[in-house]
C-alpha cells in the first residue's frame, strides 16, 4: 500500500489569480501553513525565561514584534504571543516548548490552521490600509517591528510591520475571514486601475 | 451663447471653456469654476425654487453652505436629491431642477464607488483662507505632520471672494506661494473640496471629500467619487470663517434679496453681477466693499440703507464718489415684487418707530445684518460659546484643550487680523502638544479704516398692522416667521431649543446657518432677557449633509458585512448547498436535489441519518483549549457540573449559567491530558463564552493556574451519524478500532483518518451513533471527500443545519437562544442531571435556590404534537388554554419554539416553553393560528428512541 500524502489547502489558495491583477504597488500574496503556536504566558516568569532560553529570544514587548529569527514573535496581549515558523514545525516547536517549559506555568496551544498570513508590499500598501484600518502607519508612529491587533475593513487582523513605512507587512486574518479580507483587498486596487502604481 | 450678467474682468472661472447645463427644462451655459448657482445668475436666473409650505417664490440668498433656499435635484448624470445648487460645482451634461423643500431618492442603484480614507495628523486646519492658510504655514514650518482640509474647489477661503490687497498685490498670489510651500512639504496634507462635517471624541474629525462630483458623466469609475475621510489629530483648528446674517422685514423672502457679502463673491470668485440695480440694506460696515466693488463692476446702487445713524466718514465718501446716496438712521420694511424684487420699501427708524416709507426700484436688494462665526465645529466638540455684544454674534469662548478657532471663525473680521490669528493659533496648538510654532512673515493688507460698530438688529416692525412677523421669514426653508417664533415665545416656551422644536427653524439642510442666532435674537426681545444669557442653538454633526452612500463608504454588496465560511465551503457551495446566516458564518442550510422542495430535501437528509450515515459540515462550533494545573478547578466553577472527574481520552457534556442561574450556553468537554480540557461552545457564542471565561479568570479567580486559548478555526469539525457511520469510519480510519468496547460513547482516539492526524469523538446530537472527526483545516476538504467517497456505497447523504435541528429536536436537544430566551435554568429544561449536587459552588448555583427558581409553574420545555398532524406551528406561536380565544387580554401559557416536520415520527412536531409544562404533559392545549386554534398535546420533550437504544449503532 503506497502512502499518499494527503492534500491541504489554504483559505486563499483559489485567489492567486485575482492577487496577481492588483497594481504593481500592491503586491499581495499568501504565506500558507504557517506553523502557528499561541503561548501564553506571565511575562517574566520561569516558564517565560524557558521560553526565551529555548528560543533564544527576547519576547517582544506590548505591540512588537521580534522578526529575527526563523521564529517570529508577535506580541498578541499582556500575557499572549503568537509564534510564526516556517511550515510544518508545529509539532517539533510544541514539544520543544513544552520540555523546556517543564513543570512551570504556561499553555502552548497549535493552532497554525487558525489563521493564514498575507504579505502585502509595495508603494501603495500604506494607503491601502488606511482606507480599512485606523492605525497610524507613519514609520514614526509603527516603526518597522509593530505589532497590531485591530480591524481591516472589518475583519479583525494581526498587523505586523515588515518594511519601513508600511511598504511591506503581514496580515494575520483569522481563515474564516480569510475571503472577506481578499475581496476587499481586490476591490481597493479598483482605485488604482490603470494607474502606473 | 449669450450669459448676460457676466461682468467682464471679475472671477477666477475659466471663460475659454463652456458647459451646458440644463435648469428646470431650459438649457444654459456655464464655465468650470462657476457653481450651478452662479451659472444660474450668469444667467439671471434667480427664482430657483418655491418654499415647502407656502410655495413662495425663492431665490438664492447666499454663495455657499449657508443657502437656505436654493435646493435642487440633481437628475443627470446621477440623480442625486436635495444638494444646496451654491454648492453643486458645475459640469457638461448636469440637468437639475429646483426643489420644494423635498428631493426624491433615485430608484436606480448608485454604481458609484465611495470610501473611506482613515489619516492623522498632529494639526488639523479647517478651512483655507487667509486665518487657515497662515496656521497651516506656520505649524507646517516646524515640521508638524499638518492636515489642511477646505470645502472649496481651490485654497483661498474669502480672500476669493474680495478685491482685497495683500503687499499690494491681489491677495490670490499670497495664496499660490503658500500653497506653493506647502506641496513641498512631506507631512502636510491639502484637501479640496472637502468638508469637516463631524468633531467626536479624542480629535476624532470627520470629513467628506467630493473627488468627482465636479466631473459629471467624465468622473472615472474606478475612482471613488466621495470619500469619508476619518482624520485622527491630536490637535485642531477650525478656521471656518464667518456665516452673513440678514435681517428679518416683511416679504424679505423674495428672489433677487441676496446676503451682500454673497453678491460680492458672485461678482468677485465667478464674475456675476447678481443684478442691474440694486439697494443695499446694512447694520454694518461689511457691505459697504461690496456695495462700492459692485458699482465698479456696472451694478446701478440705488441707495444704501444704513440702520445706523452715524455712517462712517470714509465710506460716505467713497459713496459719493460714486453717486451712491446713503440714508442713514434708515430700514427696509418690506419689498414688492412675484417671481423677482421690484422694489424696496424704505422708512427711517431712527429711535425704534418706522418713519414715512418710501418705495426704491431695485432688482437686487442686498442684505447684510452682520456676521457670525461659523463655530458648528467648535461647538460639536464642546466648545463653549460667548455673546459679542459688539458684533451681535456668538463667538467661541475658551480654546480648549485641543481644539481652537481662528480667524473669523473666532470673531477676527479684518484681514490682517485673520492673518495673525492665525498664526498664533498655530503656535497655541503646537506649544500644547509641546512644539514649537515657526514665526512666518505676513502679508500686509491694504490699510483700512477702524470699523464702525454694528447695530445689532434682528428684524424691522411690520409696518402693517395686525400682522406683526406674519411675513417676516426666520427659516427661509423651513417657511418660519418671526410670527411663529412669537407664537412659540407667546405659548410659554423660553429655551432657544424648545423654539428650534416648536417651529422646526434650524431643523432644515442647512442647520439654522442664516436663522439661528436671528431666531436667539427675537426670543430674547419677545422675553425682554438678555440674548447673552439665552445662548443659541447647540450644533450636532453632520454639519452638512452628507450622503448615506459615502458613510457606507465600500461597505456594501459583498463586503456590506464580513461573510465568514470554514474551509469546506467550497465544496457546499459546488454541491449547489443552500445556506444559512448564523452570525457572520454561512452554513449550508440542506442540499436541495433537482426538483426537491426545501421539506422534501430535510426529509431525506433526515431519514438517512436515522436509517443510513449522514455528514455534515460542523466546524463553526466555539472551541477553546483549557490548560493548567487549575483546569478541572475552573470548569469546575463555570459549568454546571463536574468537570474534574472527567478521565484522560473521556468527554462530558456541560451546560454553563449565568450568575441568575440561566443557561448561557452547552457543550462537549473532552479531557485532553492530566491539564490541558479542550470544550466546545455554540456557533454564535463562541467569542462570548471566551470572554466570560476569561472574565472570570481575569477578574475573580487570577490565582487560578489557567490559559484558554480559542481554538475554534484550527479544526474542521465533521459529525458522521447514522447506523453505518461506523461501517464508514472504519474504511478511512484503518488504525482505529471502532468496535464498541473499545471506542464507546463519549470517548475520543487520535488516530488518522485519510491519511491525516485526526482526533476523534464518540458524541451525538441526533442520538444516533456518530461521530465527530476533527482535523487541522487545511486537511477539511480532503478528508470530507474522503469520507464522501468510503460513503458512497452506504448511501452516505450531507445534511445541513436544518436537519441538525430536527435530529436534536427529536431527541429534545435544546439549542441555547432558540428553546431558552434567557430565563430559562437547566432544570426549566429537564435537565436537572446536569446540575450537580456535590460541588460546592458553581456560577449559578445560588440562583438555584431563589424561590422564583423554585416555583413549580415555571415555564418548562415540553414536546407538541399537533392533533392534526400535518399541521406545521410557527415557531413563536403562542399557547392558550382553551379552544375559543377569550376576550383580551389573553392569558399566555407559553410558546413555540422549535417546530418541524419528522421524518422519524411521521408527523409534525414541537417543542415549547410551556407554563408548568411538566404537569400538562397529556393535556390538549390551543395555539391560535389564522383566526383559528390548533389542538396540541403536551407531551415529554423526547419524542424519539426515549430509551436511547440507538447511540451504540
Amino acid at each position: 500500500m503506497t502512502v499518499e500524502t494527503p492534500i491541504r489547502f489554504s483559505p486563499l489558495s483559489e485567489w492567486q489569480d485575482d492577487f496577481a491583477q492588483l497594481p504593481t504597488g500592491l503586491q499581495v500574496r499568501e504565506l500558507p501553513y504557517l506553523t502557528q503556536l499561541t503561548l501564553r504566558v506571565a511575562p517574566g516568569s520561569a516558564a517565560a525565561k524557558a521560553v526565551e532560553s529555548a528560543l533564544d529570544i527576547t519576547l517582544p514587548g506590548p505591540l512588537r514584534a521580534e522578526l529575527s529569527g526563523d521564529v517570529k514573535v508577535l506580541w498578541m496581549g499582556p500575557d499572549e504571543w503568537l509564534l510564526a515558523a516556517p511550515e510544518g514545525l508545529q509539532d517539533e516547536l510544541l514539544a520543544q516548548l513544552r520540555s523546556a517549559i517543564g513543570d512551570e506555568f504556561a499553555a502552548v496551544t497549535d493552532v497554525s490552521a487558525q489563521r493564514t498570513t498575507l504579505a502585502l508590499s509595495g508603494h501603495l500598501v500604506r494607503e491601502v490600509l488606511a482606507q480599512g484600518c485606523a492605525i497610524d502607519l507613519d514609520p514614526r508612529a509603527t516603526p518597522v517591528g509593530s505589532c497590531l491587533t485591530t480591524l481591516l475593513a472589518q475583519a479583525p487582523i494581526t498587523l505586523v510591520v515588515r518594511g519601513e513605512g508600511a511598504s511591506s507587512v503581514w496580515l494575520l486574518v483569522r481563515s474564516s475571514f480569510a475571503s472577506y479580507l481578499a475581496t476587499w483587498l481586490v476591490d481597493a486596487g479598483t482605485e488604482y486601475r490603470g494607474s502606473s502604481g | 451663447m449669450n450669459t448676460p450678467f457676466r461682468a467682464p474682468g471679475h472671477g477666477h472661472v475659466d471663460r475659454d471653456t463652456t458647459l451646458s447645463f440644463t435648469f428646470d427644462g431650459t438649457a444654459y451655459t456655464g464655465h468650470p469654476g462657476d457653481t450651478l448657482a452662479s451659472a444660474l445668475l450668469a444667467n439671471g436666473v434667480h427664482h430657483v425654487a418655491d418654499s415647502i409650505k407656502h410655495g413662495r417664490p425663492r431665490g438664492v440668498l447666499a454663495a455657499g453652505a449657508e443657502e437656505p433656499n436654493a435646493l435642487v435635484q440633481i437628475e443627470a448624470p446621477f440623480p442625486e436629491p436635495m444638494l444646496t445648487a451654491t454648492t453643486v460645482e458645475l459640469y457638461d451634461g448636469l440637468v437639475a431642477r429646483g426643489l420644494s423643500g423635498q428631493g426624491r431618492l433615485s430608484s436606480e442603484p448608485d454604481t458609484a464607488r465611495y470610501d473611506t480614507m482613515h489619516a492623522h495628523c498632529d494639526l488639523l486646519v479647517v478651512g483655507a483662507g487667509p486665518a487657515g492658510l497662515a496656521t497651516t504655514l506656520a505649524a507646517a514650518r516646524s515640521g508638524a505632520r499638518v492636515i489642511l482640509v477646505d470645502e472649496l474647489p481651490q485654497p483661498g477661503g474669502s480672500l476669493l471672494g474680495s478685491q482685497e490687497l495683500l503687499e499690494g498685490a491681489p491677495a490670490k498670489a499670497w495664496v499660490d506661494e503658500v500653497v506653493a510651500e506647502l506641496d513641498g512639504l512631506a507631512d502636510v496634507r491639502i484637501l479640496q473640496r472637502t468638508t469637516a462635517f463631524g468633531h467626536y471624541d479624542d480629535g476624532l474629525v470627520l470629513a467628506l471629500e467630493k473627488r468627482t462630483d465636479h466631473l459629471g458623466a467624465a468622473a472615472p469609475p474606478h475612482v471613488s467619487r466621495q470619500r469619508i475621510w476619518r482624520i485622527r489629530a491630536r490637535q485642531v483648528v477650525y478656521a471656518t470663517g464667518a456665516y452673513e446674517r440678514p435681517v428679518a422685514f416683511d416679504d424679505n423672502d423674495r428672489p433677487g434679496i441676496m446676503l451682500a457679502g454673497s453678491a460680492r463673491t458672485y461678482l468677485n470668485r465667478f464674475g456675476v453681477l447678481p443684478g442691474e440695480q440694486a439697494v443695499v440694506f446694512t447694520t454694518n460696515d461689511s457691505a459697504y466693499p461690496a456695495a462700492l466693488e459692485l458699482a465698479d463692476a456696472g451694478v446701478r446702487i440705488a441707495a444704501v440703507i444704513d440702520a445706523r445713524e452715524e455712517v462712517p466718514e470714509h465710506w460716505r465718501t467713497a459713496c459719493d464718489e460714486r453717486g451712491i446716496g446713503i440714508r442713514a438712521g434708515h430700514v427696509v420694511t418690506g419689498t414688492s415684487g412675484i417671481e423677482r424684487v421690484t422694489r424696496a420699501h424704505v422708512a427711517p427708524f431712527g429711535h425704534g418707530d418706522l418713519g414715512e416709507r418710501q418705495g426704491i426700484d431695485c432688482d437686487l436688494l442686498l442684505v447684510s445684518g452682520g456676521w457670525n462665526p461659523a463655530v458648528a465645529l467648535f461647538s460639536q466638540a464642546r466648545g463653549t460659546l460667548r455673546y459679542d455684544a459688539g458684533i451681535g454674534a456668538f463667538v467661541p469662548g475658551e480654546a480648549l484643550r485641543t481644539v481652537r478657532a481662528a480667524g473669523s471663525a473666532d470673531g477676527t473680521f479684518t484681514l490682517s487680523g485673520c492673518l495673525a490669528d492665525g498664526v498664533d493659533a498655530a503656535w497655541q496648538a503646537l506649544s500644547a502638544i509641546s512644539r514649537t510654532g515657526q514665526m512666518i512673515a505676513l502679508p500686509t493688507p491694504a490699510p483700512l479704516p477702524e470699523a464702525a460698530p454694528t447695530r445689532v438688529l434682528w428684524r424691522v416692525p411690520s409696518p402693517q398692522e395686525g400682522l406683526d412677523g406674519v411675513l417676516q421669514f426666520v427659516d427661509l426653508q423651513r417657511d418660519a416667521t418671526v410670527s411663529d417664533v412669537l407664537r412659540a415665545t407667546g405659548a410659554g416656551l423660553r429655551s432657544v431649543e424648545h423654539v428650534k422644536r416648536y417651529t422646526t427653524i434650524g431643523t432644515a439642510h442647512d442647520q439654522g446657518r442664516t436663522s439661528g442666532v436671528m431666531t436667539s435674537g427675537i426670543v430674547a426681545e419677545a422675553l425682554g432677557v438678555d440674548v447673552a444669557d439665552l445662548g443659541t442653538m447647540r450644533l450636532r454633526p453632520p454639519a452638512v449633509p452628507v450622503a448615506f452612500a459615502a458613510l457606507a463608504g465600500r461597505n456594501r454588496g459583498e463586503l456590506f458585512d464580513p461573510v465568514r465560511v470554514t474551509a469546506l465551503h467550497p465544496w457546499h457551495v459546488e454541491q449547489g448547498a443552500l445556506f444559512e446566516d448564523v452570525g457572520q458564518w454561512k452554513r449550508p442550510w440542506y442540499y436541495p436535489r433537482p426538483g426537491e422542495t426545501m421539506d422534501e430535501s430535510v426529509l431525506r437528509e433526515c431519514r438517512a441519518a436515522r436509517t443510513g450515515v449522514a455528514m455534515m459540515d460542523g466546524s463553526t462550533l466555539g472551541k477553546i483549549n483549557v490548560q493548567g494545573p487549575d483546569a478541572g478547578v475552573l470548569l469546575d466553577r463555570l459549568y454546571t457540573n463536574l468537570m474534574s472527574t472527567l478521565k484522560v481520552g473521556r468527554v462530558r457534556y456541560g451546560v454553563m449559567c449565568g450568575v441568575d442561574g440561566m443557561a448561557i450556553d452547552d457543550g462537549t468537554v473532552i479531557r485532553v491530558a492530566e491539564q490541558e480540557f479542550l470544550l466546545t461552545t455554540t456557533t454564535g457564542n463562541a467569542a462570548k463564552i471566551l470572554e466570560w471565561m476569561e472574565e472570570w479568570l481575569q477578574t475573580e479567580w487570577p490565582d487560578l493556574r489557567v490559559h484558554l486559548t480559542s481554538v475554534t478555526e484550527h479544526w474542521v469539525t465533521i459529525p458522521l451519524v447514522g447506523p453505518r457511520s461506523r461501517d464508514v469510519l472504519a474504511l478511512v480510519a484503518p488504525d482505529l478500532d471502532v468496535d464498541n468496547d473499545a471506542f464507546p460513547f463519549m470517548s475520543w482516539k487520535d488516530t488518522t483518518v485519510a491519511g491525516v492526524a485526526a482526533r476523534v469523538c464518540r458524541i451525538s446530537f441526533s442520538g444516533e451513533l456518530a461521530y465527530e472527526i476533527n482535523v487541522p483545516a487545511w486537511y477539511g476538504i480532503t478528508v470530507w471527500k474522503a469520507l464522501y467517497t468510503a460513503g458512497s456505497e452506504f448511501g452516505l447523504t450531507t445534511y445541513g443545519t436544518e436537519t441538525m435541528h430536527v435530529l436534536r429536536a427529536e431527541k429534545a436537544y435544546p439549542i441555547i437562544g432558540q428553546d431558552t430566551d434567557g430565563t430559562i435554568t437547566p432544570q426549566d429544561l429537564g435537565m436537572s442531571w446536569v446540575v450537580s449536587k456535590k460541588k460546592p459552588d458553581f456560577v449559578g448555583k445560588r440562583s438555584f435556590t431563589r424561590a422564583e427558581n423554585q416555583r413549580d409553574d415555571r415555564k418548562q420545555l415540553v414536546g407538541l404534537l399537533p392533533v392534526d398532524e400535518r399541521v406545521l406551528l410557527p415557531e413563536g406561536a403562542q399557547i392558550i388554554a382553551t379552544s375559543d380565544i377569550p376576550a383580551p387580554p389573553v392569558p399566555m401559557l407559553g410558546h413555540v419554539t422549535s417546530s418541524y416536520r419528522s421524518d422519524a415520527l411521521q408527523r409534525t412536531f414541537a417543542l415549547a416553553l410551556v407554563r408548568s409544562g411538566t404537569r400538562r404533559i397529556g393535556e390538549t392545549l390551543y395555539v391560535p393560528l389564522d383566526g383559528r386554534t390548533v389542538p396540541v398535546t403536551v407531551t415529554d420533550p423526547v419524542l424519539f428512541d426515549k430509551e436511547g437504544a440507538r447511540r451504540d449503532g
